[in-house]
């Protein structure tokens, strides 16, 4: 069997250099309609959200592992009421920076942090981890509930460690809030008590999304949620971050750029461990500054 | 986009082909090979199915129910030296000490050794040392078992007589069993946790939950199927063995207790079980009334056959229950 059409394939040369190959594809003129670059692709949020706080701020973070490092001296605000996308290519630490941001990073020894990050002004690591990362909850790239019921998935985030655990329905409220909150109350409604695991691959993340989400957290950072997931699951995932910044403010990091661009106010490219460009979403897709975030965003979209 | 959207007309006419290819077209080696897979399989088949038919055969012509409630007596017929009463009371006995010693060790070692694992050095040095329990013949710990005791610290544990500490009883039988099952257990119960994504661990500390609540709430419940598995295992190697019975429950034919607090006398006590029973009633035994030996075999095989029973269903239901991406 074979592609009429082979799918497109971008390099992006790992030396300092950047330059970008586009391998050359034969492109069907037909199927580009015209005006449908990404650019002018509808956008989800209505308006730029408006009066956007500072939550976090990242100052001088350089994060080694094993004296290697995988982000160098980024800065970056991080704002309640917009989303912030992280974009660039594998590898160049984005997973890291976001685990930095609650302190994910300290769990392997072989981690070395410089700079620092603060919350409201406080440095982080002045943070009891545990608080902190209630107040700053993460999403994964893999849908990870755990092998219990939907609801104790939910639950579990509510019932205080160590203490008496509240009878269930003293958290009963708090976890069809968050189970609502992430849109996914009506679809489980009727099957609360089963196993989380039988939810399908994009019930999964959103109930990942609605444990992060129990904890009343001030920041969410998702670390690629929609890579495992179909169309319609991300959209609805989408939608929802697009919701939520109003009261959380949210950091995500995606390879799709079409997703930047839909849900992004902000966006910050990064290459080889290196913040090369940060802008609102519209500028850094039409209008990059530098070299390197040209190559990138525009060869993904041809 | 048509062109993508159309599959691919099939092949006029593409025979189907079974997903199993016929071995008919294999190469001659390839089929020796699985000739001889044939023939070992067949082999422990065959060696698994006349153990049980054999004992279970001999087993029913001797076993009655009333041997189960008699207790033994010293008699040279078989019509007087009673049933196995007591010999199935002291296998449960040694089973329930060696698990509630050998259980909350275990799954104590395995946590620290898969979760913590510091001191490093330590813990380098506990894995090979568990491996040499594992490895230890049961001969050589119930000697060693009997050295420890019959040290006077240690007589509370047995019948001390004149001074001298007897060293034999369900405490010191049980402890030394749970010797036994404790690698099991540990090793089970790595396997476990192990085998859980390190995403999901970081899920639990994301939402901001300390490792303790991690390891109670999340890993333990999630190893739960493979700690029962290991404690099975470990009952089933508890029962079935011998030496440490025969030195260190003293192997009498009844419980013998000893002091007047109700269950502690029995704890203190001497007897014997199931494996010792056979043991002593087989043709190179003292008793040697091996109607009696092959009733309590068949007793024994079937509680391990059972046992063996529960983990198969432990396992696959484990199995089923699992579902993460990585
Ligand atoms: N646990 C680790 N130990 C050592 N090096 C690591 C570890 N995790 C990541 N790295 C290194 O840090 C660099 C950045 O990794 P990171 O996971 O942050 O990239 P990323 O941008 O998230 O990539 P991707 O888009 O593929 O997820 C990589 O060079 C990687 O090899
Ligand atoms: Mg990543």
């Amino acid at each position: 069997m074979e592609f009429v059409t082979p799918p497109r394939v971008r390099r992006l040369s790992l030396d300092d250099e950047a330059t970008v190959v586009l391998d050359d594809v034969a492109i069907d003129p037909a199927r580009e309609e015209p005006g449908s670059g990404f650019v002018s692709a509808p956008r989800r949020k209505v308006a730029q959200a408006s009066g956007a706080i500072d939550r976090m701020a990242v100052e001088q973070l350089t994060i080694a592992y094993s004296g290697r490092p995988a982000v160098r001296s980024v800065s970056l605000p991080i704002r309640q009421g917009e989303v912030l996308a992280l974009i660039g290519p594998s590898g160049c630490g984005k997973t890291t920076l976001l685990r930095s941001l609650n302190r994910l990073t300290e769990l392997n020894r072989a981690t070395s942090t410089q700079g620092r990050v603060t919350l409201d002004g406080v440095d982080i690591a002045r943070l009891e981890p545990t608080s902190l990362r209630r107040r700053v909850t993460m999403v994964f790239q893999q849908p990870n509930p755990f092998p219990m019921s939907v609801f104790d998935n939910v639950a579990y985030v509510l019932r205080e460690q160590g203490k008496r655990r509240p009878k269930r329905k003293v958290v009963q409220r708090a976890v069809y809030d968050a189970l609502g909150r992430a849109g996914l109350l009506d679809e489980v409604r009727g099957n609360l008590d089963h196993p989380a695991l039988r939810l399908s691959g994009g019930q999964q993340q959103r109930l990942c999304i609605a444990r992060a989400l129990a904890a009343q957290p001030e920041v969410l950072l998702l670390d690629e949620p929609c890579s495992a997931l179909d169309p319609r699951s991300t959209e609805v995932i989408e939608e929802l971050i697009v919701k939520l910044r109003e009261e959380v403010a949210i950091v995500i990091v995606t390879h799709n750029l079409q997703q930047a661009y839909r849900i992004a106010d902000h966006v910050a490219f990064m290459y080889l461990g290196d913040l090369v460009e940060y802008g609102s979403g519209s500028s850094l897709f039409r209008a990059p500054r530098e070299q390197r975030t040209k190559d990138y965003v525009s060869g993904a979209f041809g | 986009m048509s062109a993508l959207a159309a599959p691919p007309p099939a092949p006029p006419s593409a025979p189907l082909r079974d997903a199993v290819e016929s071995s008919g077209s294999w190469r001659i080696t390839d089929r020796i090979g699985l000739a001889i897979c044939w023939f070992l399989g067949l082999l422990f088949c065959a060696i698994a199915a006349s153990i049980v038919i054999f004992m279970l055969i001999e087993g029913i012509k001797y076993v009655r129910p009333s041997l189960l409630v008699t207790h033994p007596a010293a008699g040279f017929g078989e019509s007087d030296s009673g049933g196995f009463l007591d010999t199935l009371i002291g296998t449960v006995v040694v089973a329930l000490i060696g698990v509630a010693i050998a259980l909350p060790l275990g799954v104590a070692t395995a946590v620290w050794l898969s979760e913590y694992g510091r001191p490093y050095a330590l813990a380098r040095v506990a894995e090979p040392a568990i491996e040499m329990i594992a490895g230890t013949p049961s001969i050589v710990l119930a000697l060693f078992g009997s050295l420890i005791f019959s040290s006077p610290a240690l007589g509370f544990l047995s019948r001390t007589s004149g001074g001298v500490v007897f060293g034999r009883s369900f405490f010191a039988a049980g402890a030394m069993l749970s010797l036994i099952a404790l690698p099991l257990i540990v090793g089970s119960t790595r396997e476990g946790l192990q085998s859980i994504p390190a995403h999901v661990r970081e899920a639990s500390y994301a939402v901001g939950k300390t490792k303790a609540a991690t390891i109670r709430r999340i890993l333990l419940p999630t190893a739960r199927p493979q700690v029962l598995t290991g404690t099975m295992l470990g009952v089933g190697r508890i029962i079935g063995d011998t030496s440490i019975i025969v030195i260190l429950l003293g192997a009498t034919l009844t419980l013998n207790g000893v002091g007047g607090v109700p269950l502690l006398s029995v704890l203190r006590g001497t007897g014997s079980t199931l494996t010792s029973y056979v043991y002593q009633n087989s043709p190179s035994g003292e008793g040697n009334q091996p109607t009696k030996a092959y009733a309590a075999a068949f007793v024994l095989l079937l509680i391990v056959l059972v046992l063996n029973g529960a983990v198969e269903v432990v396992t696959r239901r484990a199995r089923r229950r699992t579902g993460w991406s990585s």
